[in-house]
């Protein structure tokens, strides 16, 4: 992992890019850290406290290191009413971690997120990006384990 | 396996979802010589992976496809098994115009979006002078699609009227209302479509800059944005008559924040600030990004700019009612057997989206949720009501973007209202007072309410602080966001009152108001129960300790004879006593 962010020079960013480049960031690193503020400030000649002012408005951003997969649990209108609720539960259940937490061996990190537009197949998850539609317990397990071997 | 010409599996977000991915392996390991090419949705969520064989007789649809070898072989060999139709009532009241080439072609191929009709609506447009371009859009009724419903003519001619040297279109593509995946499925299977609207907006307000502002969580959308951008960069499309410069168009990803959605706090999200909306006037148009005149409208609204030129301005003004002209498309969810997206005439009936399309069997529906969390809660018993702007506003809720949440008898009407404000709550920029605090409050009451401490004035509460917010908030997120709540106050307040009063939960919804409870005539012993229940709450005698349990449903969803159940509060504690 990168703690340089020598990735952000060069690029011309002006303050209008600060969003752009947290981005850069958050896909490079995974998550904000204090140092990618300090170097993201200087990349776009903006404060630190303008960057963290701005990090800390949108969802996106992760200041802590995330686990090793990344579960994104999908709370939209149609996951909710499809039971999303009971999805953390199980969740919580199975690693011991909730949502905006890592489990303690660092495989794990839980997110909630607004949509994830797959509606017409709630209740959905992402792990890595991937989606898991039509979950219910049985299925959720099956999954945990299949990243639980691969790893 | 002669007959076939080419076979077309839907990857679109929802096909990957369902398995598009190892389906497509397949077919590229086993269909030999016949090209196999990836599509976009077809709008039959419910039936993914879908699969389309073109033969010269016509197309052939499989749904459900498995990548099993054995059953890819047999659809190769066209086998009449596992062919899918359009169910015969949704075919009848669908009107596909604005998705009528999504899921049917290649999205990226710009030869192909050309060789159907692609582009020719811009040729249309290019023929007129600019302000008969706006003309045209005004002629032809369109009301923007993002949920206001502002007229998009109007729009566009106070761009057209501001004689600065830049001016800015925006693409709102950050399709951030929870259960909403119309513009989506648009970006990710037909581009093209919309970014030709866009330049037909372009070209009819003068804009010199083009802004996609598009939300980070579609990955696959704005690849394919970016693909036809570069195609129709490196073909000249973007060269519009007049100009020295080619027209840049730009993809900005969000970074998820609801309040982006409206129009100042995208345009300061794209300045790269935090999103947050500000005092109208100036209007965009006056000053907008960077202080340049600017003008937003959504994807659907862009793409159905397309359909004005392609089907003529008396056409498309000839569908839907007096006041909300052209179609509309819903992304139906919920409680419902058909789960997709939609397109119906402006004017069809929810009865007919919700039973006919979606194929839901009356008496199994409570209500439906249009608008998000903007939106309001109609009542299966209203469902007579003529989908257009107008009357939906008449019930209390919005057309919104176009989700659309069928909520069966089994959900609780106010647990769902504090779903919703718990959304707004936290979206909530903070910038003013009723909006930042007033639904903090609501929140704060409704949650009360489902874990089964409210009281008889909380009702009142709701209902005066809500108009409140609504008279107060300064932007569309915060005199919005009461509306949930004061649309099921107003169709459901017996589930309200059954709350607070009783301390009941009639749809034994609401964990605090339920206690779980064994039928043990039923029971077989099995023991997965105990087994699996994560605080160890149900006994070796197989009676649930209901002050333990936490309501996750594990031993419910374990039980082979499906002999545990939810009850109302209090009644599984007096079982267990029973049982002892």
């Amino acid at each position: 992992m990168s703690d340089s962010f020598t990735y952000l020079e060069g690029k011309g960013y002006a303050k209008g890019d600060l969003i752009k480049a947290l981005q850069l960031v958050q896909e490079r690193e995974g998550y904000v850290s204090d140092d990618a503020i300090r170097a993201v400030a200087k990349a776009v000649s903006a404060s630190e406290a303008e960057v963290e002012g701005v990090l800390s408005f949108y969802a996106q951003f992760k200041r802590v290191k995330p686990g090793k997969h990344q579960i994104c649990i999908c709370d939209g209108t149609a996951c909710h009413i499809k039971g999303s609720t009971l999805i953390s539960e199980w969740l919580a259940a199975e690693l011991g971690a909730r949502s905006g937490q890592t489990t303690p061996d660092g495989l794990f990190s839980i997110d909630t997120v607004a949509c994830l537009g797959c509606c017409s197949l709630a209740p959905v998850m992402n792990v890595d990006g991937k989606v898991f539609g039509k979950l219910d317990r049985k299925s959720l397990i099956k999954i945990l384990n299949e990243y639980r071997k691969q790893s | 396996m002669s007959a076939i010409t080419r076979v077309k599996v839907g990857t679109a977000s929802c096909g990957l979802a369902a398995g598009a991915a190892s389906v497509l392996a397949a077919f590229k390991k086993l269909a030999g010589d016949t090209p196999v090419v990836e599509v976009g949705c077809i709008g039959h969520c419910y039936a993914e992976p879908m699969v389309e064989l073109e033969t010269a007789s016509g197309s052939i649809f499989y749904s459900n496809v498995s990548s099993s070898e054995e059953e890819i072989k047999g659809i190769l060999a066209l086998t009449p098994n596992g062919r899918f139709e359009v169910p015969a009532a949704r075919a009848a009241k669908e009107k596909l115009l604005v998705n009528k080439l999504a899921g049917r072609i290649n999205p990226v191929s710009l030869e192909e979006y050309k060789a159907n009709n692609g582009f020719k609506a811009l040729e249309k447009a290019l023929a007129l002078q600019p302000l008969e371009v706006v003309d045209a859009i005004k002629r032809a009724g369109l009301r923007g699609r993002g949920g206001g419903g502002f007229p998009t003519g109007m729009k566009w001619q106070f761009l057209a009227a501001k004689s600065s040297p830049e001016k800015i279109l925006i693409c709102n593509a950050d399709e951030g209302d929870p259960g909403a995946f119309m513009d989506r499925s648009l970006m990710e299977s037909v581009p093209y479509q919309m970014l030709e609207g866009m330049l037909i907006g372009a070209y009819a307000t003068g804009a010199t800059k083009l802004f996609i502002y598009c939300r980070a969580e579609y990955p696959l959308a704005i690849k394919h944005l970016k693909i036809a951008i570069a195609e129709m960069e490196r073909v000249g499309l973007n060269k519009l008559p007049g100009r020295a410069e080619p027209t840049p168009i730009v993809i900005k990803e969000g970074a998820g924040a609801f309040v982006c959605g409206e129009e100042t706090a995208m345009i300061a999200s794209l300045e790269g600030k935090r999103g947050t909306p500000r005092y109208r006037p100036p209007f965009p148009t006056d000053s907008g990004y960077n202080g340049l005149p600017t003008a937003i409208n959504n994807v659907e609204t862009f793409a159905n700019a397309t359909v004005v030129f392609w089907h003529g301005v008396e056409a498309y003004a000839a569908i839907g009612t007096e006041r909300s002209k052209g179609t509309k498309i819903f992304a139906l969810a919920g409680d419902i057997k058909y789960p997709g997206l939609t397109e119906v005439p402006m004017g069809t009936t929810l009865a007919e989206i919700v039973y006919e399309i979606g194929g839901a069997e009356p008496g199994t529906v409570k209500a439906v949720q249009t608008g998000g969390p903007s939106g309001g809660c109609i009542p299966a018993d209203k469902f007579d009501v003529k989908v257009d702007y107008d009357s939906l506003g008449a019930l209390g809720t919005i057309m919104g973007s176009g989700g659309l949440i069928v909520i069966g008898q089994s959900r609780c009407m106010v647990e769902t209202a504090r779903y919703f404000l718990e959304f707004t709550h936290r979206e909530s920029c903070g910038k003013c007072t009723f909006c930042r605090v007033g639904t903090k409050r609501m929140y704060e009451t409704l949650q009360r309410i489902v874990a089964g401490n409210g009281v008889d004035a909380d009702l009142e509460f709701i209902q005066t602080l809500g108009l409140k917010i609504k008279k107060g908030a300064l932007c569309g997120l915060g005199q919005t966001a009461p509306n949930p709540a004061l649309s099921t106050l107003r169709y459901f307040r017996d589930e309200y009152e059954a709350h607070v009063k009783r301390k009941q939960c009639p749809s034994l919804q609401c964990a605090a108001l339920v206690d779980v409870k064994v039928d043990k005539s039923r029971c077989v012993k099995c023991g997965r129960c105990v087994k699996s229940c994560p605080v160890g709450a149900v006994s070796k005698d197989f009676v649930v300790d209901n002050a333990k349990c936490t309501r996750c449903n594990t031993c419910i969803e374990v039980c082979p004879k499906r002999t545990i159940s939810r009850v109302g509060g209090g009644e599984g504690f007096s079982s267990a006593r029973k049982g002892e």
